[in-house]
């Protein structure tokens, strides 16, 4: 028997998670939600995904090769930002906008910070962000859910020639004959025709908005799963659920007739995709207990506040922005109190 | 901040639950070993000043004689643990790494190996101070690893009085039974051993902890107990580190025992199963400690089990036996959470050593697990540290070579290295590790200023 030659420090086992395995986990819990974006606003969307996707598992790929470092596309990350920009765009997005919006989202969202677990900002919505200024008609140009040609042919916008401006979707959109749909998601509706639309319907997701933003029910399972699997902290989705339905509980209260119900917030928009897939991007938020809270109540806030008094009718991208800017402020201010500890005064007293 | 840890009484927050892998050993009877041919005795088994010599090279020792003294009052006696001949006193590897001076015996074989020492002592008749002398009179440290001379911690600081005294036997580690067994086999020691500590610390009760998993246990202590015994056994839920003095101290007692501080300071005293068992077992009787029970597991053991050996066993001798032939992986005495690898089989068996655990590269751990990411900020370290403390924010500074704001400000020693955050790490980063390296380096910088 030889002496044994491996020397290492305790501790000797490791647990069973590894990041390529959480990011995984999370593209597999994306999947259910891409399939109902594809079922309800058909080819476009799907082509969407798939555009987003590549561009940005290309461009970390070319960026980590330019940079002649070992490629870091196996880490599973950059396929969670494409497909989850590819989510929160309108399906009817021109595919060339989206592909410049993915470049940006891993280039200067991701990979100007230093790549995986140094970004400030959630990828996707930087992309996203960008894409809001950049493209502000295509961006908020809705197209109906369920439209009966939805597997035989593109959105007509889909495929506009890069970098010249997407058709107009009007013609296209009254030839589909739907019935009292005005091309507004039902978080305009209430904001400018203080329209409500059924909390049923929301919840289920058969309405327009972004691709995979309509089905706060389908959302809340996907991430149920993720929880499940202790790869999603629930306390980040409860707190921004909960802020966000107490604040606008509140100004309900004060005038039912022109501010929505908490339901109507909770199950409308980006709220339930940016809580549960936005909002836990394990980088961009907190690590103590009391500072998840913080950062999940301040992104319920500004949501509600961007939404009711805004100029935009959706505040949930720039709210969980903003929120992942305070991050590290937070971070600081929330130390946890440790085992045993002794207060300062004393201290200074001995 | 809120305070929720009365709330918490019966466990503590956060930690692990890593896989038990006690089954190889955990319904195996203390088995005890021939004796090998030859045992190496380094004088510095224990924490403290070494041990000094009594015997000289070439003198034959019978089994239980004192062959080497205490050095002051922190310092244990060193006992022969069989009838032989001391060969030779030299420098031998030890298990944290540095060669030690140690005696080697070499075991007569054809010898009964009899205990002929020690005279039975009335424990009820002593004082307080007696015990204390006695206890150290049978070179009694922590069994549980530690290794700390058990008599110093029986002389309780001024300013403090005990009135609980706690007995640990939650061996929350993987793989390792020997508490187990010992409170299964030896609970009327054990008890004895708790009353001679609640007499001596002046203490009005006593509780035996342990954990969920070892529910026989429970049974045997409560067969030696009397009715409304000051004495008691409680099972808190299986979790690692339960067995950590303070986090057993909160979930026995819901006391917080406060930072830099020793557990009397809340009117408590931890004592290890097996250091309690062997203290009423030897005792009573004036003997020393010559022998301890442990753990050989690991998934390349042939005959895993928990094995009674003269202190000084050669691990090279001990493994053989149990029908180990290698490939030689990591060698891990103790647990395999907290205990450290041995580069050489020549390194002896101590008082502190409770287990030995092979594990070949990889057995438990795959590729996948082992490949390094960067920090992604999950806070799974972050809800893992027993202590609270936030070891993501420590393992950046650590990664920066930030160490002192680490202490100041991000309470660094106060962690005591149970290596749940490294155990947590989805980016497999090294967090005690570093830890380790940050607090060497303060302290060296500590030192050097001085």
């Amino acid at each position: 028997m030889s002496d044994p030659v491996h020397l290492k420090t305790s501790p000797h086992l490791r647990g069973a998670h590894s990041v390529d395995k959480i990011m995984r986990h999370v593209v597999y819990a994306l999947m259910p939600i891409c399939l109902f974006s594809v079922v309800q606003f058909g080819l476009s969307a799907l082509v969407l995904i798939l555009t987003c996707t590549a561009v940005c598992v290309g461009t970390e790929h070319v960026a980590c090769r330019m940079g002649s470092r070992p490629t870091t596309v196996g880490d599973w990350s950059a396929v969670i930002t494409g497909v989850l920009l590819g989510l929160i765009l309108p399906p009817s997005f021109p595919l060339w906008m989206a592909a410049v919006a993915s470049v940006v989202s891993i280039g200067i969202g991701k990979l100007f910070f230093g790549g995986l677990g140094f970004n400030v900002f959630n990828p996707a919505l930087v992309g996203r962000a960008f894409a809001q200024a950049a493209f502000t008609v295509p961006i908020t140009t809705w197209t109906p859910a369920m439209a009966h040609a939805r597997f035989k042919e593109f959105i007509p916008s889909t495929f506009t020639f890069p970098f010249a401006t997407p058709p107009d979707l009007r013609p296209w959109m009254e030839q589909l004959h739907i019935d009292g749909f005005t091309g507004a998601t039902p978080l305009a509706l209430m904001k400018f025709d203080y329209v409500d639309t059924e909390s049923a319907k929301l919840f289920v997701g058969t309405v327009a908005g972004s691709a995979g933003e309509t089905s706060s029910m389908l959302i809340l399972i996907c991430g149920l799963y993720l929880a499940y699997r202790r790869m999603l902290n629930w306390k980040i989705v409860a707190s921004v659920l909960a802020s966000a339905a107490i604040f606008s509980w509140i100004f309900w209260m004060k005038d039912p007739t022109i501010y929505p119900t908490p339901l109507f917030t909770l199950t409308s928009g980006g709220l339930m995709i940016g809580a549960v897939f936005m909002a836990t991007d394990m980088v961009s938020s907190p690590v103590t207990p009391v500072g998840v809270l913080v950062y999940g109540s301040i992104i319920g806030l500004v949501t509600v506040m961007i939404r009711l008094f805004g100029g935009l009718n959706e505040g949930v991208m720039y709210a969980i922005l903003l929120a992942n800017a305070a991050t590290p402020l937070i971070n600081n201010l929330t130390q946890p109190r440790i085992y045993g500890a002794v207060r300062k005064k004393k201290e200074a007293k001995a | 901040m809120f305070n929720l840890t009365h709330l918490l009484r019966g466990s503590f927050s956060h930690g692990i639950h890593p896989p038990e892998n006690k089954h190889f050993t955990e319904a195996k009877p203390i088995e005890r070993l021939p004796f090998p041919a030859q045992l190496v005795l380094p004088l510095s088994m224990h924490a403290g000043k070494p041990s000094v010599p009594l015997v000289r090279k070439g003198q034959e020792v019978v089994r239980g004689e004192p062959i080497a003294r205490a050095d002051g009052f922190v310092s244990v006696p060193l006992h022969a643990p069989a009838t032989g001949v001391i060969s030779d006193i030299r420098l031998m590897p030890s298990a944290r790494g540095p060669r030690v001076m140690s005696m080697i015996l070499d075991v007569y074989p054809g010898d009964p190996q009899e205990i002929l020492y020690g005279a039975p002592v009335d424990v009820e008749a002593m004082s307080p101070k007696e015990i204390v002398q006695a206890v150290q009179d049978t070179g009694l440290v922590g069994l549980g690893g530690a290794a700390f001379p058990t008599h110093v911690k029986l002389t309780v600081p001024g300013g403090c009085s005990i009135d609980t005294v706690l007995i640990n036997g939650c061996e929350c580690e993987p793989f390792l039974t020997t508490d187990h067994r010992l409170m299964v086999e030896q609970a009327a020691d054990l008890v004895k051993g708790t009353r001679i500590l609640m007499k001596v610390l002046g203490a009005s009760r006593a509780i035996i902890g342990t954990e969920t998993n070892k529910m026989d246990a429970v049974a045997a202590i409560q067969k030696v107990l009397q009715p409304n015994d000051t004495v008691s056994v409680k099972a808190v839920p299986t979790k690692y580190p339960q067995g950590a003095e303070k986090m057993l101290a909160m979930a026995l007692t819901g006391r917080e025992i406060p930072s830099g501080s020793f557990p009397s300071s809340v009117g408590l005293g931890v004592f290890n199963v097996a250091t309690t068992a062997q203290m009423g077992q030897l005792m009573p009787m004036r003997r020393g400690v010559i022998e301890r029970v442990v753990t050989v597991t690991g998934p390349g053991v042939q005959r895993p089990g928990n094995y009674i050996v003269p202190i000084g066993t050669p691990i090279r001798w001990l493994l053989k036996r149990c029908g180990f032939e290698g490939p030689a992986g990591h060698l891990i005495m103790g647990g395999p959470m907290m205990g450290g690898t041995v580069s050489s089989l020549d390194t002896p068996i101590t008082k502190g050593c409770g287990g030995l655990l092979v594990l070949s590269e990889h057995q438990l751990t795959s590729e996948e697990q082992m490949k390094r990411y960067p920090c992604i900020s999950c806070g799974a370290c972050v809800d893992a540290c027993p202590m609270h403390l936030n070891p993501c924010e420590l393992g950046r500074l650590a990664y920066k070579g930030q160490y002192e704001p680490m202490a100041e400000t991000y309470h660094l020693n106060d962690c005591f290295e149970c290596g749940s955050c490294s155990y947590v790490c989805p980016a497999a980063i090294p967090l005690v590790q570093y830890f380790r390296i940050a607090k060497s380096s303060n302290r060296e910088r500590v030192a050097k200023a001085s």
